[in-house]
């Protein structure tokens, strides 16, 4: 039972590992700040969320506190991750638009307040 | 209406002191009955102090088909979750990069602060989409492969399998 358990436990690790890998690369390659926030939002999410759930694996006793410390990074990694790209977007900092009509649907709020400001 | 409101809080309190007490179990790991105890008067404690922040929902999501939502949902975000970092995974190795980012908005029929704040979460952590703000009932969400700028399309192809079984639950 106990080898088992190891040997899941160390699978999830090496999942995690990857896409934490796979995270920090996408944050080197990609363009701009929404992007890489994309990259490693995700990545680290569930890399982080396997580490410790194969950390819980490995020491049976720790596995309801591993799985309370998942939940934590699932709630608190989109909520971080939306705070940065919208304080990066209020701060003037506009997303690299792809191609096609009509990118950029924030870009209108952001003028708007920007407006308001000017007049007050 | 003062009796429904009373009853109201005393359903949050019940339920926050639940949430706290499930909390206390996996942290302590152990059913020995000083633990217990003592688990029993700080998680009341703190509840009596705390339930005014934290009301999310009323007494009802304990019903059996809510709670199966409640299930059935982490499942589907669970799915999606694996799926985007496959996305992001072949995105990041591919050599050619293939992005197409945009900033795309649509409208959500959830009313309740809570679902929102659910919805968007969910959101972030799905396939190439990055929500960036919500303007009362309007999402705005970076989208890595913007498919189509028209926000209802958007709304089908980002959100609507999340909202449905949201308006479920809450």
């Amino acid at each position: 039972m106990r080898e088992v358990l190891e040997i899941i436990g160390g699978i999830f690790i090496l999942i995690g590992s990857i896409f934490l890998f796979l995270g920090a690369l996408g944050i080197v390659r990609m363009p701009d700040v929404y992007n890489r926030l994309q990259a490693g939002t995700k990545a680290t999410t569930l890399g982080g969320m396997s580490l410790i759930l194969g950390v819980g694996l490995l020491e049976p006793d720790w596995i309801f506190k591993a799985i309370i410390l998942v939940l934590f990074i699932g709630f608190s990694n989109p909520i971080s991750s939306h705070a940065l790209a919208r304080a990066m977007y209020k701060r003037g900092r506009f997303p690299i638009l792809g191609k096609g009509e009509n990118m950029d649907a924030y870009r209108e709020v952001y003028d708007k307040n920007k407006e308001e400001e000017v007049k007050s | 209406m003062e009796n429904t409101s009373s009853v109201n809080r005393v359903a949050a309190f019940i339920l926050n002191w639940l949430f706290l007490m499930i909390l206390w179990l996996a942290f302590t790991s152990s059913l020995a009955i000083q633990e217990l105890l003592v688990g029993v008067f700080t998680t009341a404690l703190i509840s009596i102090f705390t339930t005014k922040l934290f009301s999310c929902c009323d007494i009802s999501i304990l019903s059996p088909v809510k709670i199966f939502y409640i299930i059935y949902y982490l499942f589907v975000f669970l799915f999606a979750l694996i799926k985007s970092n496959f996305d992001v995974a072949r995105r990041v190795i591919s050599p050619s990069l293939p992005i197409n980012p945009g900033i795309v908005k649509f409208e959500t029929k959830l009313t309740t602060e809570y679902a929102k704040m659910v919805l968007a979460n969910s959101i972030t952590l799905t396939p190439g989409t990055l929500s960036i703000d919500i303007i009362d009932n309007t999402f705005y969400i970076h989208w890595i492969d913007v498919q189509t700028t028209n926000p209802e399309e958007a709304f089908t192809e980002i959100a609507e399998s999340f909202e449905k079984i949201l308006l479920k639950i809450f």
